[in-house]
């Protein structure tokens, strides 16, 4: 099959869903790939640098949509590109088909199969194609460098000669994948990162990029995040009213905010208000990464960088990644490839779309002339649920434990010892003198062996069974006193006793002797 | 020689073996423990031999010690140094049954020839101590034969379940106590011969019952009864210093067994009445599905690591993969990795067969750990390479209160990035239990015999 990458139709969108890279893998699964002419050219992929990796470059666009099996591209696809399609014909690449059903209506009435990426459901074995993934990242990295680009400060604090320079304050908020890479993006440059979500387990991985979480004071059940697969939902008004007011609070003593809260299917959370934004310093930036759905802040114009009456520069840019185009390129077209591996098990070029597979099933929108979305629940939830933590037991409780334990084993031991002495009167009351004898030496015997074995060291247990095979190849003794008895039977079954004795005396001990050799230190 | 000297040469070897078995508490000391126990053990035959009790001029008896001392020796030359690293199970219960059946015939003789000037009491003790040091005897002989049968492959693993099995066994038990009460009673030699077929059929069935898992419990339970049977010998014999050995031997073995079952959460008791535990409802259903992976992905990401740990069990002795582990942590360790390995207690089928077979394998016993010491440290591993283990890291048995295994200590290397499972196909482990880690979102199956896995492995990292 020929997969081919179209050019992006949308103004000022640079990213190509295919690269000389991904294209080369794509050869090993059996395909051949096609590009149009000039695709890559805004992310720095020239025409030659395909044909160099075997693409075929195809000159224009409805040639393209005529050879290629498969299309693949990044942005949704566009009336235009609907008529170029054909029946049986694959697309795959950004379609978001909750906001676009009349046109996911026109692609299942061509019976053109839809892949959208944005429906890669969000589970481990999935991450390697999850694109949305991969783009906020980017998004998130590049937020914090459009900040620092309007910044007219530092990011980390300097002691120079010239004076002293404090470091910026930069507060993350949402702290998805674009928050994650944010911060870290931000705390590599050297600025104070604080960063806030609604689901608190989070706070672990945002303390673990180098920032500060901001906890709330707050006396309510928290979200888990794992009921709605990794992403923020809906938050109560008074969680809310507390947010916003440790927002209030931090307003004044930040440089730089980036806001990342999205609800999935929804209009973007007010987080930043007006108020807010008037408390800030002047030279303040705000980067709105939920520019697209209406803003974290309402002063946030799409698209447009503007600046407030006191001073603050307001980013609602929502073309991030294709800002970064080589970068975003070349991981979006990783994104494809992992799809594309996931689709050809047999790696002959054939693509199959195996709708009992979770993360293709998700994927697919449409298939065969039907619409196929919403797909089902995956079978497996993407993040564990949180377990209840057992309540944690106190000192006094912990020390009654222990005392009532130490009771316990005293008594059993006390018990032991009164059956133990109480067994030892009775032998003592009718064995003989001798026997007795005997008997004292069999029980400390027992006891210096029970004290001697619970030194050996784990890793010596089979050393040590082999040495015992040996030891009690003593039984020799026994065999080699009666072989004078006189009578021939006895003197028989002794001789073999000794002989099968000296198999264990010998073979034992060379055998331990053989493994004791073969540890040694690294 | 005279019997103060013996007595003499008696006390050194007791403290020779003492201290044989205590060098064992570090690899270093063991090297030079293990001497102190061959010169204890020729102390005591010498002092035997040229002692008193013995007849050199006899020709009968010295060609027969000569004669059964050379050919014993040469065999047990011969078995040590052909026995295979992984055949050391089946080594050690054939050993063990040699004991068993030495124990059987001396106590036999010491019925056809009983020690002169015994009356009363004494003799009354004196044969209930045949009767008791036969009947451990034998019950040793059948056991370890038949141990070694299935460790060796001859005899399927399989538990064997007779119906009404208990009952049987207490009858047959019951029946032993009374033909002791007639052997002491003087009514004949033929109760003796009787209890030993008995005691032979016993030992037979009760390891027949037992499952492959439990084997190394198995093992070390006839190791103590070998030593039991050397210490009744002793007591019949009137012999201290096999009183003292057989009690060494017998509380070792039984140390042995309390730690395997210890290991496995199971009662000795258990154990030893054989099958395997019942389950008390309905195992909790697994979430999730088995994904394979392939050789490319298993040393990117084996690269990418910074701590790995191995955990090997017995499928790794049966594909004999030890010498690829080890070459592939040499070359994980030459980049600069901290490589370990992770050993449960009753990985393989004999206590510390896994350290035995990596040491072979020539992997530094100093990053070869114990549960205890590395369990705390897998949610800071990499990743985890499993091969040929199952039951012994088994979410279950923490995860699920119904599960068979509930309960028993396992190695929690799902908590690790990356659990890869070297396995040879989905089956599940000796006892039969689903594994939910295989299921796991960070698990990764990576089918295929366990050497020509880690073949290819070492194949792709250089």
């Amino acid at each position: 099959m020929i997969i081919g990458a179209a050019k992006e139709v949308l103004d000022g969108e640079r990213r190509v869903a295919l690269t000389p890279d991904s294209a080369q893998q794509l050869q090993k699964l059996g395909y051949e790939c096609a590009i149009e002419s000039g695709a890559g050219e805004a992310a720095n992929f020239s025409d030659t640098d395909y044909k160099d990796a075997g693409v075929k470059v195809i000159a224009d666009a409805k040639t393209l949509w005529e050879t290629a099996d498969i299309v693949i591209k990044v942005r949704p696809p566009e009336a235009s590109e609907l008529e170029l399609t054909h029946e049986g014909q694959t697309l795959i690449s950004f379609f978001w088909p909750a906001q676009n059903g009349e046109l996911l209506q026109q692609f299942a009435d061509k019976k053109v199969n839809v892949l959208a990426m944005d429906m890669v459901p969000r589970i481990s074995r999935a991450q390697k194609m999850d694109a949305l993934s991969s783009m906020a990242n980017i998004a998130g990295y590049r937020a914090v460098m459009e900040a620092g680009n309007n910044f007219p400060r530092f990011f980390t604090g300097q002691i120079t000669a010239a004076g002293k320079v404090p470091p910026a304050k930069v507060l993350v908020i949402g702290a998805g994948v674009a928050g994650l890479a944010a911060i870290g993006a931000s705390t590599s440059l050297g600025a104070i990162t604080l960063a806030f979500d609604v689901r608190p387990e989070v706070a672990e991985q945002v303390e673990s990029m180098g920032a500060e979480f901001v906890y709330l004071d707050f006396e309510e059940e928290q979200q888990d995040g794992a009921s709605t697969g990794g992403y923020a939902s809906v938050s109560s008004p008074e969680f809310r009213e507390a947010q916003l007011a440790k927002f209030r609070e931090l307003a004044p003593d930040v440089d730089i905010v980036i806001t990342t809260a999205l609800i999935p299917g929804r209009d973007a959370p007010e987080l930043w208000t007006e108020d807010m934004v008037q408390s800030m310093k002047p030279g303040s930036v705000i980067v709105d990464l939920a520019a697209e759905k209406g803003g974290n802040c309402k002063l946030t114009k799409m698209d447009e960088k503007i600046v407030t009456e006191n001073g603050v520069t307001v980013i609602g840019y929502t073309d991030f990644p294709s800002r970064m185009a080589t970068q975003s390129s070349t991981l979006y077209a990783t994104n494809i490839r992992h799809m594309m591996f996931d689709l050809t098990p047999e790696k002959d070029g054939q693509a199959n779309i195996n709708m009992e597979d979770d993360v293709i099933r998700g994927a697919t929108a449409t298939k065969d002339g039907e619409i196929t979305f919403p797909p089902p629940k995956p079978k497996i939830a993407a993040i564990a649920a949180q377990k209840p933590k057992a309540p944690e037991k106190t000192p006094e409780e912990l020390a009654l434990e222990e005392a009532a334990a130490a009771k316990a084993a005293g008594r059993k031991q006390l018990g032991l010892l009164i059956g133990g002495g109480a067994v030892m009167a009775l032998i003592g009351a009718y064995a003989p003198e001798s026997f007795m004898q005997h008997f004292i030496v069999f029980v400390l015997a027992v006891f210096v062996g029970f004290q001697v074995i619970w030194g050996v060291a784990h890793s010596l247990h089979t050393p040590l069974m082999a040495v015992t095979n040996a030891i009690s190849g003593i039984i020799i003794l026994g065999a080699v006193l009666q072989l004078g008895s006189g009578s021939w039977i006895v003197w028989f079954l002794a001789g073999i006793s000794v002989l099968i004795a000296s198999v264990n005396i010998v073979g034992g001990f060379m055998v331990t002797r053989r493994m004791l050799q073969m540890f040694n230190k690294s | 020689m005279s019997i103060g000297l013996q007595t003499a040469a008696y006390i050194a070897a007791t403290v020779l073996f003492i201290l044989s078995l205590g060098g064992l508490s570090n690899q270093e000391s063991a090297k030079r423990a293990v001497w102190f126990g061959i010169v204890g053990m020729a102390l005591a035959v010498l002092a035997t031999v040229f002692g008193p009790g013995v007849d050199l001029t006899s020709p009968a008896v010295l060609i027969m010690l000569l004669v059964t001392v050379t050919v014993g020796s040469t065999a047990g030359v011969i078995v040590a140094q052909r026995v295979e690293m992984t055949g050391m199970p089946q080594l050690v219960a054939a050993l063990h049954s040699f004991v068993g059946l030495a124990a059987v015939f001396i106590g036999i003789n010491s019925d056809i020839a009983p020690p002169a000037g015994l009356a009363g009491a004494e003799l009354v003790i004196h044969e209930a101590e045949i009767f008791i040091g036969v009947f451990i005897g034998a019950i040793t002989f059948t056991g370890s034969i038949v141990a070694y049968g299935k460790l060796a492959g001859k005899i399927g693993g399989k538990a064997l379940l007779l119906p009404g099995r208990h009952a049987l066994n207490a009858g047959l038990l019951i029946l032993a106590v009374i033909l002791m009460f007639m052997y002491m009673n003087h009514a004949g030699s033929w109760t003796l011969y009787l209890m030993t077929l008995i005691a032979f059929f016993i030992g037979w069935h009760m390891v027949m019952a037992i499952g492959g898992a439990d084997m190394p419990v198995v093992v070390s339970m006839l190791n103590s009864y070998s030593g039991w049977a050397a210490a009744a010998t002793g007591f019949l014999l009137g012999n201290d210093l096999l009183i003292v050995t057989g009690a060494l031997v017998g509380s070792s073995g039984a140390i042995l067994s309390y730690i395997m079952c210890k290991a496995m959460n199971r009662h000795f008791v258990s154990v030893i009445l054989g099958g395997f535990g019942t389950t008390t409802g309905p195992a909790q259903e697994i979430e999730g599905e088995m994904v394979a992976t392939d050789t490319d992905f298993v040393a990117e990401t084996l690269n990418d690591a910074d701590s790995v740990v191995i955990v090997p069990g017995y499928g790794m002795a049966v594909a004999q993969a030890q010498q690829s582990v080890s070459e592939l942590t040499k070359r994980l360790r030459a980049k600069g990795k901290n490589v370990r390995f992770a050993i449960h207690p009753v990985a393989g089928r004999l206590p510390g067969h896994m350290n035995v077979l990596l040491a072979e394998a020539k992997v530094p016993y100093d990053i070869v750990l114990e549960m205890d010491e590395i369990n705390d440290d897998f949610p800071d591993t990499d990743v985890v390479i499993i091969i040929g283990a199952n039951d012994i890291v088994n979410p279950a048995a923490q995860e699920d209160p119904n599960s068979p295994i509930a309960g028993m200590p396992v190695l929690e290397v799902w908590k690790a990035k990356h659990v890869f499972i070297s396995k040879r196909g989905q089956g599940t482990g000796y006892s039969g239990i689903e594994n939910p880690l295989f299921y796991k979102e960070n698990s990764r199956m990576y089918y295929g015999d366990a050497k020509s896995s880690m073949n290819n492995l070492l194949s792709k990292i250089s």
